[in-house]
């Protein structure tokens, strides 16, 4: 018995794997890498610091970008390309084929993620420092990284199904964006003291998902712990809250003619 | 030959592109030539409200402080020096900074030197370096060089020897501080204000810190402090010359030949020291030690 | 009686229009048609009949406004019946970063095959559609015909019990064209139904047990392809040629085409000899003496002519 969603992912990896726009993105990250170390000569006393700041907030952009700008064509493009169409007169799900979709994408990043971490690695032994305790730090704030991103990719997933890929993507954007600044939105609505604006801002904040809980690349940077309580949080909130998403994107692809 | 029309065309190009570019760099060296002394005077910074930056920089924050942290070294190491030198970016651009990570103890401490530092060195601005090192002990206060400088802003920029013996104390407690820090907060206590205190704040200073400006700063003030020590021995052994022989020298060498020293003492730079009309000791008017900086 | 292979009950397809999507058009109207098991069935219709709608409503694509339909006893709903059926789909595009064995393989994979029986189906159909050249070259490169043949190979390569193809003989050459004839031809053999759209008739006519047709989304007409055309000859075409000099006789002159020195008329059967007599007169060369059959086009352009005019199925029907 093969499962389906399986297949389908491992076909979505192999086309991005394919795509020769993601060896050029990867190129760039690895660049900034090397930035960090030009930076982090100027700085004195916290190379460290910079490289590992510059070196993880390029992991965290260049993933996002390719999360969205993919993940937004992940089912347009085969809806626009017709392969979809051979695709279901399979005895294939439509779930089953959103589900491969999702863990090809998911797959992409992670696999690339590690290639940029390794570029980051070498750029801390270059610049001389062994691997200290701290560092595991940076491996947290990597896997929230892939966290955030499969929260993105998921979102982007969502929008695919049903809406152009420039949609999607302002559509999946601006959500993120809210997300990061969920907190401040609540704290608006604190401070206008109006019954109505606070629940509402409150609500908000609950329906969002909080991109924000995700930000340890400071804690990273400074080489301080993260608390493990937040890492198995995070897991979990992730979790659900794809799971909330990907529902969402089965129940309004199901449904759905194919032109 | 007969070359196709699209191969003469690449030719064409293979000429001329480098000959524009070549103009156009020349161009470059005019255009930059004519902002350069724009450059300076009018640095601006579009956004000072520090919360606001925090809030744009959607997550990237620590990123961002590190670039923030860049701006303020280019914009003091570009001013330094310059006569009429002002700096007045440097608090908010501090502000920004560690608003944006305010566990970049590096700008705090930096903030406790330039920012007080009277100009043309600093912004001679000591009330605002306080605030700031204040800032930084409240978000880091197991960071025991905040409560150095903290300690040296108050003992030598304000000569309030309470508060500065309080702060040495209570940063003498913190882990991995060193012993010296309770040391002097006795002193400080029992004395105030000392040469030999000052010695030992400066000297700490320079090895506390990678900052090549800073110890600078804090060699040139141990050569001040030396030079002020050594004056206030000669100063002692030209009484001594005085009891002894009912009158007040007239140079050092009078000291020398008196064998009350045995040679022409030099102040730290290598200058012999000179007795001045009011028959104090001095320093060699052409040692650079007294002059103000650069 | 066996349930029929293809079973389909007032289907019925409204796509809303218009800015505000508060008008509808109907692409299918109320079709109800069956399919037997074994037979190779030809749905024809002009651009825009609804074949294609009625294909993508059978696969699942797109869901039905009204009616039902059932596959081998089986509801269009039941996505595990697709199991057993085949699909090549209008326009024949896939992943183009794969190569036409990587397709096969993929598609394979969804049936459950091991690998060993999954490889040897695919190398066997890759052959069998002319793709074993081609097999390890990425689809990009491939020409309209050859991704038509990949689409095929697709359809069939499970073995399912019924065939739908949309177009399948579009974009190819005389010579790929029979091929997919004889696919079909040996895809009866086998025991399968096959349901084909199409709008190239003359292929319909040659291999179509039975056949209908589709136009404005109503039903025009369902039966053998015989039954839509009278047998018996009603006109002759001669072919001939004149020496120089001489002109065409008068009374033939107003139904003739000329190319070049070449020359032909068509007349009523009745006229034959009395125009070849005249003919002779002329001192012309005869060339070719052919019956003019008429074919399901001839009934297709006049039923599409009659645009609007609602003939019941049937009507047509009677020969």
């Amino acid at each position: 018995m093969s499962s389906v969603p399986g297949v389908v992912a491992i076909n979505t990896f192999r086309e991005a794997v394919r795509d020769r726009v993601l060896y050029n993105l990867v190129f760039f990250a690895l660049l900034m890498i090397g930035a960090a170390i030009l930076v982090g000569q100027i700085s004195i006393g916290i190379e460290r610091l910079v490289i590992i700041n510059l070196g993880l907030s390029a992991i965290s952009v260049i993933g996002l970008v390719m999360a969205v700008f993919i993940g937004v064509g992940l089912v347009y493009k085969e809806i626009e390309k017709q392969t979809l169409y051979s695709l279901l007169a399979k005895p294939v799900l439509r779930w089953e084929f959103l589900v491969g979709k999702y863990a090809g994408l998911l797959m992409t990043l992670v696999v690339n993620t590690s290639f940029m971490v390794l570029g980051l690695a070498a750029a801390l032994f270059y610049v001389g420092r062994p691997f200290v305790r701290g560092d595991l730090s940076v491996l947290v704030a990597v896997y929230f990284i892939l966290l955030e991103l499969a929260l993105v990719t998921a979102l982007a997933l969502f929008f695919s199904c049903f809406s152009s890929p420039m949609l999607s993507t302002l559509f999946t954007l601006g959500i993120y964006v809210t997300g990061i600044s969920a907190g401040d939105i609540r704290e608006f609505g604190e401070f206008t003291h109006n019954r109505g604006m606070e629940a509402v801002t409150r609500v908000l904040y609950y329906l969002v998902p909080n991109f924000h809980n995700f930000n340890s690349i400071a804690t990273a940077s400074h080489g301080d712990a993260v608390p493990f309580t937040l890492v198995w949080q995070n897991t979990v909130y992730t979790m659900l809250y794809a799971a909330v998403v990907l529902i969402a994107a089965s129940a309004v692809f199901s449904r759905r003619n194919l032109k | 030959m007969n070359r196709s029309p699209q191969t003469r065309l690449v030719w064409k190009a293979i000429v001329a592109i480098p000959l524009l570019l070549a103009l156009a760099a020349f161009l470059q060296r005019r255009i930059d030539a004519e902002t350069r002394s724009e450059a300076t005077q009018r640095e601006e910074l579009l956004v000072r409200s520090a919360p606001l930056v925090k809030k744009l920089s959607l997550g990237y924050d620590s990123l961002l402080a590190d670039i923030y942290w860049t701006r303020v070294v280019q914009y003091y190491g570009r001013r330094v020096g310059l006569p009429n030198a002002s700096f007045d970016l440097l608090p908010p651009l501090l502000d920004i900074t560690t608003t944006l990570d305010p566990h970049l103890v590096v700008a705090y401490r930096f903030g406790a030197i330039f920012l007080s530092e009277p100009k043309p060195i600093g912004d001679g601005r000591s009330d605002l370096a306080v605030e700031l090192v204040k800032r930084g002990i409240a978000a880091n206060p197991d960071q025991w060089l905040l409560y150095y400088d903290l300690g040296f802003l108050y003992y030598w920029r304000l000569k309030n020897y309470p508060d500065a013996a309080a702060t040495y104390l209570a940063g003498g407690k913190l882990p991995h501080a060193p012993i010296l820090m309770k040391l002097m907060a006795a002193r400080i206590a029992e004395k105030g204000g000392s040469i030999e205190t000052s010695r030992m704040i400066f000297s700490q200073l320079y090895q506390s810190t990678k900052d090549p400006n800073v110890q600078k700063i804090a060699l040139k003030q141990l050569r001040i402090l030396k030079a002020q020590e050594d004056e206030m021995h000669l100063d002692e052994l030209i009484e001594q010359y005085a009891k002894r022989f009912g009158r007040r020298p007239t140079s050092i060498k009078d000291l020398v030949e008196a064998g009350l020293l045995p040679g022409v003492p030099l102040d730290p730079l290598g200058f012999p020291y000179v007795i001045g009309t009011d028959i104090k000791s001095h320093l060699n008017p052409k040692s650079p030690i007294g002059q103000p900086n650069p | 009686m066996p349930a029929p292979a293809i079973e389909i009950d007032q289907l019925t397809m409204d796509y809303p229009v218009g800015f505000w999507r508060k008008r509808s058009r109907r692409a299918l109207d109320h079709l109800s048609l069956q399919v037997q098991e074994g037979e190779i069935f030809g749905f024809l219709g002009p651009n825009g009949a609804g074949k294609t709608t009625t294909l993508k409503l059978l696969m699942g694509l797109i869901f039905p406004t009204a009616g039902t339909a059932r596959i081998r006893g089986r509801s269009i709903d039941d996505v595990s019946m697709h199991a057993e059926i085949g699909y090549l789909p209008e326009q024949p595009y896939f992943y183009d970063y794969l190569t036409a064995r990587e397709l096969l393989d993929y598609y394979a994979r969804f049936s459950g095959y091991g690998r060993a029986e999954r490889n040897g189906r695919v190398t066997r159909f890759l052959g069998m559609v002319g793709l074993a050249e081609a097999a390890d070259t990425q689809l990009r490169k491939f020409s309209k015909g050859m991704l038509q043949r990949a689409g095929i190979a697709q359809a069939i390569l499970h073995d399912p019990k019924v065939i739908f193809l949309d177009e399948p003989m579009s974009g190819l050459d005389p010579v790929g064209r029979r091929e997919v004839r004889d696919i079909i031809l040996d895809l009866r053999k086998q025991g399968r139904t096959v349901f084909f759209s199409t709008h190239i008739l003359s292929d319909a006519e040659m291999i179509c047990d039975r056949v209908a047709v589709l136009v404005n989304g109503k039903l025009q007409g369902i039966g053998a392809p015989a039954q839509f055309v009278p047998i018996e000859v009603q006109t002759m075409e001669i072919f001939f040629e004149l020496p120089e000099g001489r002109t065409l006789p008068a009374t033939l002159d107003h139904r003739a085409t000329q190319t070049g020195a070449r020359y032909r008329i068509e007349i009523p059967e009745a006229e034959l000899y009395s125009s070849l007599d005249r003919l002779r007169e002329a001192s012309a060369e005869i060339l070719s003496v052919t019956p003019v059959r008429p074919t399901l086009e001839d009934y297709f352009l006049r039923l599409v002519g009659r645009e609007g005019a609602a003939s019941s199925p049937a009507e047509v029907l009677t020969p």
